[in-house]
């Protein structure tokens, strides 16, 4: 069943969009993350323009992780005094971050940047989680389960307006915190994703949040700068399409109500392997993408007029 | 000198002994939304005052979709990874084109007559100039070409016009789903011996319509309302899909 999309003006199969939205739903449920990183590419390959593809997934990932979150929230598994903290760093760096956008536009390498920035980022949190999980891993084989918390005194906890968030059991400072949400704002609206693929172990290994809390807290800080994101994309590219959001937000919702089903009976170790193995092998294939010479070596891009 | 001008506009339609007549089997197209592609079928009839020529005429039949302006980058391999290196604007090319005609390219019309009257593909795509540093400005708008063919948004059809007794003319042309709205333009051209003997246009309409356009006009038109609604869409979806697990669960 074909439908003819408003703004992206192709006509594309139903039950296509709805799998792509229930895949990445699913993902989003379990490992906390919005799934952009997964969602824009699945678009760029069923046809639909990239710069709709990006502004629109923005939107269905604001929905996938709003269900989630509600989820999460019931479970109280979500640090909201933190979630603010990393949504003032992520909303300042979301603004810095399409001003950068904007300009790579303008120097017309904007397409290989943002390649470039996914390769890099996915590769070095997918290998540096991938590592530290197995070595988790079989600590629990071993039965040597050792202390389960460090006391950690590094410079996270030499800097000053030291706060407490309960939920996480921390007393840090919110500067920390705040660096966290700006980086990861700004990776975030140069590379069109959430974010949460940098932000889950961003809060694991810098800010040594409890994995439990992790996610619930990054879906809070993602939906926020998420909803941002669409609003500039349709105000300054009118490529916002809601027909196709909706398609992928049904699909989405759904898929996410599962994923967050077995995020909850995985361990958290086992859920890390996985999160890394994913983040790897998009890595991989976008470097590939990078090396290999195309087919087609040329490119178009067509200027609509409004 | 006013008198030589008056015979020079009256000189070509001295020569239009020979007129189209034409039929289409729609004017307009209507986009909604379970929209999957069209095809028009574009029929005719020509009609003499003199008796038929000994030399046989040809049909060529264009639809071309609105001008846009494109730009085509071709990508090179720098410090190991492919990059896009060279761009050259194109200044308008037709976003949908198709040709078809009554026999091989090279009998219907000369080359002199298609530069005249833009028919071919690549004279159908305007293009002023390439920047100082890229030498083949030439294989970029083959690229334009060969893209857009693999796309089937360019076609060269030869001999899908049936022409039955030098007088009665037919053929189809298929428009693909992802069409962009505009007036898309049909010419006929007769041609004899390779020269234009007469030329006849019609427009078609493409149009988004009812829900299609009411959302495509929101989104240009009210871009901050349109955005606010796909949000209140998008947590309204996601706050549902909780209750309603909730509730099949509970």
């Amino acid at each position: 069943m074909q439908l003819y999309l408003p703004v992206a003006e192709v006509s594309i199969n139903i039950f296509l969009l709805l799998g792509i939205g229930g895949l990445v739903g699913i993902l989003s449920g379990m490992f906390g993350v919005g799934g952009g990183f997964l969602i824009t590419p699945l678009l760029f390959f069923v046809g639909i323009p990239p710069a709709v593809a990006v502004a629109t997934s923005a939107n269905q990932i604001v929905a996938s992780s709003f269900s989630a979150l509600l989820a999460h929230l019931r479970r109280k598994t979500v640090d909201i005094p933190m979630g603010v903290v990393l949504l003032i760093g992520g909303l300042l760096g979301a603004g810095v971050g399409v001003f950068i956008f904007n300009w790579l536009k303008e120097l017309g390498q904007v397409d290989l940047l943002v390649r470039l920035c996914y390769v890099v980022f996915l590769g070095l949190i997918g290998g540096l989680m991938f590592v530290e999980s197995i070595r988790a891993l079989r600590r629990v084989q071993q039965g040597n389960t050792g202390p389960t918390r460090k006391r950690y005194r590094d410079w996270v906890h030499t800097m000053p307006f030291k706060m407490r968030f309960r939920t996480s059991g921390l007393y840090i400072s919110v500067i920390p915190p705040l660096l966290v949400g700006l980086l990861v704002g700004l990776l975030a609206a140069v590379m069109g994703v959430g974010g949460g693929f940098i932000m889950v172990p961003a809060m694991i290994y810098i800010l040594h949040m409890p994995t439990k809390v992790v996610i619930g807290t990054s879906l809070f800080q993602i939906i926020f700068v998420t909803a941002f994101t669409t609003i500039l994309h349709a105000v300054t590219n009118y490529t916002v399409d809601i027909a196709l959001a909706l398609l992928l937000l049904i699909g989405g919702v759904i898929g996410a109500q599962f994923g967050t089903q077995i995020g909850a009976k995985l361990k958290a170790e086992q859920l890390r392997v996985l999160l890394a193995l994913l983040v790897l092998l998009v890595c991989a294939k976008l470097a590939l993408e990078l090396v290999l010479e195309p087919s087609e070596i040329y490119a178009l891009s067509v200027h609509r007029g409004i | 000198m006013r008198v030589l001008l008056a015979l020079l506009l009256m000189l070509p339609i001295g020569l239009r002994a020979e007129e189209v007549v034409l039929g289409l089997s729609e004017d307009s197209i209507n986009i909604t939304t379970d929209f999957h592609g069209s095809s028009i079928l574009i029929f005719g009839a020509i009609e003499r005052e003199a008796p038929k020529p000994q030399d046989p005429m040809q049909v060529i039949i264009t639809v071309a979709g609105p001008n846009q302006p494109v730009t085509v980058r071709r990508k090179a391999r720098q410090f190991g990874i492919w990059m896009n290196t060279d761009y050259v604007d194109v200044d308008a090319a037709p976003s949908f084109y198709a040709i078809a005609t009554t026999a091989p390219w090279d009998q219907v019309i000369t080359d002199t007559e298609d530069v005249r009257n833009k028919i071919s593909i690549p004279r159908a795509i305007r293009s002023v100039g390439a920047p100082m540093t890229v030498q083949d400005s030439q294989s970029f708008s083959e690229a334009l070409i060969r893209v857009r063919g693999a796309n089937g948004l360019y076609s060269l059809n030869e001999g899908a016009v049936e022409f039955t007794r030098q007088t009665l003319f037919r053929t189809t042309v298929s428009l693909p789903a992802d069409l962009t709205e505009g007036d898309y333009m049909v010419r006929i051209f007769l041609t004899r011996g390779g020269q234009v003997v007469a030329d006849y246009e019609r427009q078609i309409d493409v149009r988004k319509v009812g829900l299609e356009r009411w959302v495509f006009n929101l989104s240009r038109q009210q871009p901050l309302i349109y955005a606010l609604l796909s949000l209140a869409l998008a947590v309204l979806a996601g706050w549902g899909a909780s209750e309603a697990f909730r509730r099949l669960r509970g």
